[in-house]
């Protein structure tokens, strides 16, 4: 028997791989036309493709990327970049809070790394994974590089075809970053409590970026969705 | 392989802000009680935070983002992903030329 379960543990990693590009794999697809669209956009600003290119690699934040993008100027401004990059990027703080302790069998060190491959999409999957089982090394690495390597490869592609792309909304590419979030939100339906949570943020997301504008709103949703969480927990009979 | 300085300088500050936001939960995480309503409320962040990040484009763009939005959350219900952002954006698409 015990040879059996050494067995089991030698093939789990290279199992875990798989497991991981399968799940990654709808999700890469996903990004191509958004890593397409951002290196398009950046070539419009006059960034280079090596410059574009090693944006994605470095920072590999779709969301901070497209904002510092779009308030990209020459001379750079580093303070409104500084600002809004921290602003959009502080919810990466609440991921790894929220993952961290389910990354079982990693030392300090190996989690510090391994933070470096936080995104929304990464995240999101690895959350649905560790509802019904741990996540290990093998299955976070892979799925992470994966979409590391499709949104750093279609953002230089994107950047040397440039306006060669055409305007994005004709064939609804600044559509796909949404749809994709609506799909990864679904998986994360618990009952009643979701539904709270959404409607919370999404209200409130929505008022402050009308208001205060972007990038506030992001804390703002994020902060009231958790409240609202907290609260359907308080009275799940009232609110179920 | 244009590289200028300038620039390089703002991407490694993007770079150093973004990966400090992503361990900053490990502060966190270490005293981080898994019980009773925090954690109701640590359960709730996937959905929270995901929902901020595409409520302006959904309910503030326009009827065809909005409708097209709410057709994708039904898809999301039934089909798998990238079916779901197949549709979605098709439905926005459609929309947008006045369907």
């Amino acid at each position: 028997m015990p040879l059996i379960h050494l067995a089991g543990q030698r093939s789990a990693g290279p199992r875990e791989a798989v497991a991981g590009l399968r799940a990654m794999l709808p999700v890469a697809i996903a990004a191509v036309p958004i890593g397409l669209l951002f290196g398009a956009l950046c070539a419009g600003k006059g960034l280079s493709v090596t410059e574009s290119g090693l944006m994605s690699i470095l920072v590999f934040a779709g969301g901070a990327q497209f904002a510092a993008v779009e308030l990209w100027t020459w001379p750079v401004s580093l303070a409104t970049l500084a600002i809004s990059t921290l602003l959009i990027n502080a919810r990466l703080g609440l991921m790894s809070a929220s993952l961290l302790p389910k990354l079982r069998h990693l030392s300090r060190r190996q989690r510090l790394l391994a933070c470096a491959l936080i995104t929304d999409e990464t995240w999101a999957l690895a959350e649905q994974r560790a509802l019904a089982q741990p996540i290990s090394p093998a299955y976070w690495y892979a799925q992470g590089l994966l979409l590391l390597t499709v949104w750093s490869g279609t953002t230089m592609l994107g950047a040397s075809l440039g306006a060669l792309l055409g305007a994005p909304e004709r064939i609804g590419a600044d559509f796909v970053f949404t749809a994709l979030f609506i799909g990864l939100i679904a998986g994360f339906w618990r009952g009643p409590a979701t539904g709270w949570t959404i409607a919370a943020s999404g209200a409130v997301a929505a008022l402050v970026h009308l208001t205060l504008g972007s990038p506030w709103h992001i804390m703002a949703g994020a902060a009231a969705g958790m409240l609202a969480g907290y609260l359907a927990a308080l009275r799940p009979a009232a609110l179920a | 392989m244009t590289l200028r300085p300038e620039a390089l300088a703002a991407i490694l500050l993007l770079a150093v802000i973004t990966y400090g936001c992503r361990i900053g939960g490990v502060l966190v995480a270490s005293r981080y009680d898994r019980a009773g309503r925090a954690r109701a409320a640590f359960d709730a962040i996937p959905a929270a935070v995901l929902t901020a990040v595409i409520a302006p484009m959904v309910l503030t763009t326009g009827w065809p983002e909005t409708i097209a939005a709410g057709l994708t959350a039904l898809a999301a219900w039934r089909l798998p992903l990238l079916a779901t952002v197949a549709l979605g954006v098709a439905a926005v698409v459609l929309l947008r030329a006045g369907l």
